[in-house]
């Protein structure tokens, strides 16, 4: 094994401030930034608060940002990086930091129960014991797959200018969760009409498509072409396009 | 005391959101009941999230012929006989309605050509039976009971542990924690309580599992009086990840085999010929475990000591498609980001190393198989966190369905139970035992020689890695029940500095109590069990015993602290379904 050994600056602190910790670390092949954040927690600093559960890209519990760059941080190799440099490992900038690199991402569960669930047919509701098949193609559901990929890591939250630079988070709920309407949209057996909510509620309009959240999804989901702009699309329909203005005048849709 | 603790009263507690806890909590919920689902992780993250090939269900989609005797007939023959019958009848016969509900409620199966569910073949299952997502099944299901029960309006209490559980009398009453992000305490009172904690994976040193599986469940019953079954089976997953070390033991689907990965040797050899020539890489997961083992003992391993397992340019099971690099990213996309990624391996192209890694504990909390209550009145246990239902060795794709079965029946046990009983109190002396518990960490650390919890963590990892793993024999299994009592000796010195707010270490402290007890279960247990079968192997007894397949083996509390393992009589199978297994 060879003897490398990495730096790391680290920020350690709470919601009043902190300040950055340096740490060496000893490097093993194909390591990645979790492995040497529990390197610390297991060999120089057992108080080091690092969110994080699947170590496999699977969860999203462990972003943070990297050399400014908001990663999970169990697939970020050290071997993409200059060693010879110190690595400066922080916080999502978004959110309120509780302790060291876990950030409180609370809003995120707040907004998400606002949503209008998955609303099937009602005379398909399933009774106990005897739930038949349901019949739709893989052709429908492709797109609404590509969304349920989603580990809700919040990194395209965090990155999210409306959310990011103008904290706009009582106006617009986020890449994460248009991805979610879009998602449930999107379902072929879905009936509930969310589209004034997508508008009014969530804000869909802020989003002026920098595609930055779709450039960091670690799930490579095309948030703004796929999900954004079809929501998008889908407002502009009802609201503006004049014949679906008068059949709103007169009364048949919201 | 000296901090305070806030009180929560419900009618029925869950503790655990993955599969088992979420389901649990849907169907208290949807009675009326009051519930809590209390867990150690935000709400998403748990365990299921890391299924990756499926729910097992008798649909009949793909194969029609499927049927619940013929799913409860591969689960026994999985389970080398040694699976409570009855739970595996149960969940042969409950598996398909709950996969079709979760399709009610959101979830999206990748469908087959007539617009059905979609089913792949998997190890040990002799139909094509996995429900499926791509390779993020797991996901799937987490994520769909997560909405269906944040819309039911279930409160959730995320990033907060369980400590101990509180009896009144001989009935539990609540359970004591702490909050992970403010160290403050909380007490909840309750009726009924679901344990849905999962499994015990980080007492080993190569693992799947991730931090929070530190067996809390298993030993929040234990202590509290119920009994644990079977602690001897432990699923060694046949495919981890062998290199780079940094990834050591994440797991590789068994879906790659399901949809045609071949196993070779470092000769070429498709080696499970030899082993399983019938079912060969879908054999079941204890032996294509073992088989690598052996050809890497054998000097017959790949250059990282494991085995290659191919995917690219190979034939699907039917014979009838191709897995060019499309259908490979198309069936198989985390696997596919999983090695470009973190080992800069194409599997379209390349083929993976692969050796086994700690997966699944078969054993755990002994329970009623219909209603899933403990010995304990008022606490039930579901998913990995129960025993009895996979026996010696579990199905690939069977605890998805488990987590659905047990989770809703025990869910409705625990509304049952409720009902029926009456209030309970929380007697504060127990709660302060409780918090002086957790307090005394930050005492002993401030003492000159107390010890690291993660040294201990670190060194227990290497004992049960390297001897109470894969294949196990009589000394070494008696030296590593001597060499846990002396970490436990040391574990009762362990101290933390700093504050009380997200403190990591803290938390190891009181989590390192756990996995030694469970890993005292396990090694005594299997120290115990002179024969091989399933996820237990003895390099000093290889064959089957039929004695020992007559009985379970039971561990349990002495009232004076120490660990009990005894031997009971498995349960008589009835006639009707004898002759299934026929």
């Amino acid at each position: 094994m060879s003897a490398k050994e990495a730096t790391f600056i680290v920020f350690r602190g709470g919601p009043d401030g902190g300040t950055d910790i340096q740490y060496k670390v000893p490097v093993e092949e194909g390591m990645v930034v979790l492995d040497a954040m529990h390197s610390i927690q297991g060999f120089q600093d057992p108080e080091l608060a690092v969110r994080w559960n699947c170590k496999a890209a699977k969860c999203g519990s462990c972003s943070a940002e990297v050399n400014g760059k908001p990663s999970l941080m169990c697939k970020t190799r050290l071997d993409d990086y200059d060693l010879s440099q110190p690595i400066r490992v922080s916080p999502l900038k978004t959110f309120p930091v509780i302790k060291d690199l876990v950030t409180d991402v609370s809003w995120n569960y707040e907004v998400n129960k606002r949503i209008k669930g998955f609303t099937p047919p009602p005379e398909t509701d399933p009774k106990l014991g005897d739930v038949k098949n349901w019949t739709y193609y893989q052709e429908d559901v492709d797109r609404a797959q590509e969304f349920r990929k989603c580990i809700e890591c919040f990194l395209c939250q965090n990155v999210c200018h409306v959310l990011r630079n103008h904290d706009q988070k009582s106006q617009f709920y986020g890449p994460r969760f248009m991805v979610r309407l879009a998602q449930l949209e999107m379902h072929p057996m879905d009936q509930a009409d969310r589209i004034p909510f997508i508008k009014e509620e969530a804000g869909v309009e802020l989003c002026n498509i920098t595609k930055c959240c779709t450039e960091v999804c670690p799930e490579e989901i095309h948030i703004t072409d796929n999900a954004i702009i079809p929501l998008k699309e889908r407002v502009v329909d009802r609201y503006y396009d004049p014949l679906f203005w008068l059949i709103r005048k007169l009364g048949f849709i919201k | 005391m000296s901090h305070p603790y806030e009180v929560k009263e419900y009618d029925v507690i869950v503790i655990g959101a993955g599969g088992a806890g979420l389901r649990a909590a849907i169907e208290v919920s949807s009675t009326g009941l009051n519930v809590a689902l209390v867990c150690k992780s935000l709400l998403g993250k748990a365990h299921t999230v890391m299924a990756e090939g499926g729910a097992a269900a008798a649909l009949g989609n793909v194969d029609k012929h499927d049927s619940w005797q013929i799913h409860f007939k591969d689960t026994m023959s999985g389970g080398k006989y040694m699976n409570h019958w009855r739970m595996a009848q149960l969940h042969a016969q409950e598996a398909a309605d709950r996969v079709r509900e979760l399709e009610r409620w959101g979830a999206v199966f990748d469908r087959t050509k007539e617009g059905k569910i979609n089913q792949r073949p998997f190890g040990g299952h002799t139909c094509r039976r996995l429900a499926h997502v791509g390779d993020r099944t797991g996901l799937e299901l987490i994520r769909t009971l997560q909405d269906r029960g944040v819309h039911m309006g279930i409160d959730v209490f995320m990033e907060c542990t369980i400590t101990r559980l509180l009896k009144d009398g001989e009935r539990v009453s609540g359970a004591f924690g702490y909050w992970r992000e403010s160290g403050r305490f909380i007490v909840f009172k309750a009726k009924a309580i679901v344990l849905a904690t999962g499994g015990i994976g980080k007492a080993w040193k190569v693992t799947s599992n991730s931090w929070e599986y530190t067996g809390d469940g298993q030993v929040l019953a234990y202590d509290a009086g119920a009994e644990l079954i079977d602690s001897e089976f432990v699923q060694f997953h046949p495919t981890g990840m062998v290199w780079p070390p940094g990834v050591k033991g994440l797991l590789i689907t068994e879906a790659v085999r399901g949809e045609g990965g071949l196993l070779t040797n470092s000769e070429g050899e498709r080696f499970m010929e030899k082993y399983d020539p019938a079912r060969m890489e879908l054999s079941t997961r204890d032996i294509v475990a073992k088989a690598i083992n052996r050809e890497v003992k054998e000097g017959r391993g790949t250059p990282h000591g494991g085995a290659f397992l191919t995917i690219a340019g190979t034939k699907t099971r039917d014979g009838l498609e191709q897995n060019t690099p499309e259908r490979i990213k198309k069936k198989l996309p985390s696997m596919y980001h999983q090695f470009k990624e973190l080992a800069d391996v194409d599997i379209t192209k390349e083929p993976m190393e692969v050796g086994p890694t700690c997966h699944y504990t078969m054993g755990g909390v002994k329970v009623d198989p219909e209603s899933q209550m403990t010995k304990v009145p008022g606490l039930y246990a579901a998913g990995e966190v129960s025993g009895g239902m996979h026996g010696a060795n579990r199905l690939g794709g069977n605890s998805l369905s488990d987590l659905l079965v047990f989770g809703r029946r025990a869910g409705l046990s625990a509304v049952e139970f409720a009902n029926a009983n009456g209030s309970v109190s929380i007697n504060d002396d127990d709660v302060r035992d409780a918090a002086k518990e957790m307090e005394a960490y930050f005492e002993r650390g401030e003492q000159a020689g107390c010890e690291n919890p993660y040294e201990i963590h670190r060194e227990l990892q290497e004992l049960m890695q390297s001897k109470v793993g894969i294949v196990r024999v009589q000394q070494e299994l008696e030296s590593a029940v001597g060499e846990i009592r002396q970490l436990q000796e040391r574990a009762n010195n362990v101290g933390i500095t700093g504050s009380r707010q997200f403190n990591p270490g803290w938390h190891l402290c009181r989590d390192l109590k756990n996995l030694l007890t469970v890993s005292e279960a396990v090694a005594r247990a299997a120290l115990a069990r002179n024969e091989s079968r399933g996820g237990h192997t003895r390099e000093d007894y290889p064959e089957y015993d039929p004695y020992w397949e007559s009985v379970n083996s039971i561990v349990l509390k002495n009232a004076d602290g120490s660990m009990h393992l005894e031997h009971r009589a498995k349960p008589e199978m009835p006639e009707d379904l004898q002759k299934l297994l026929k």
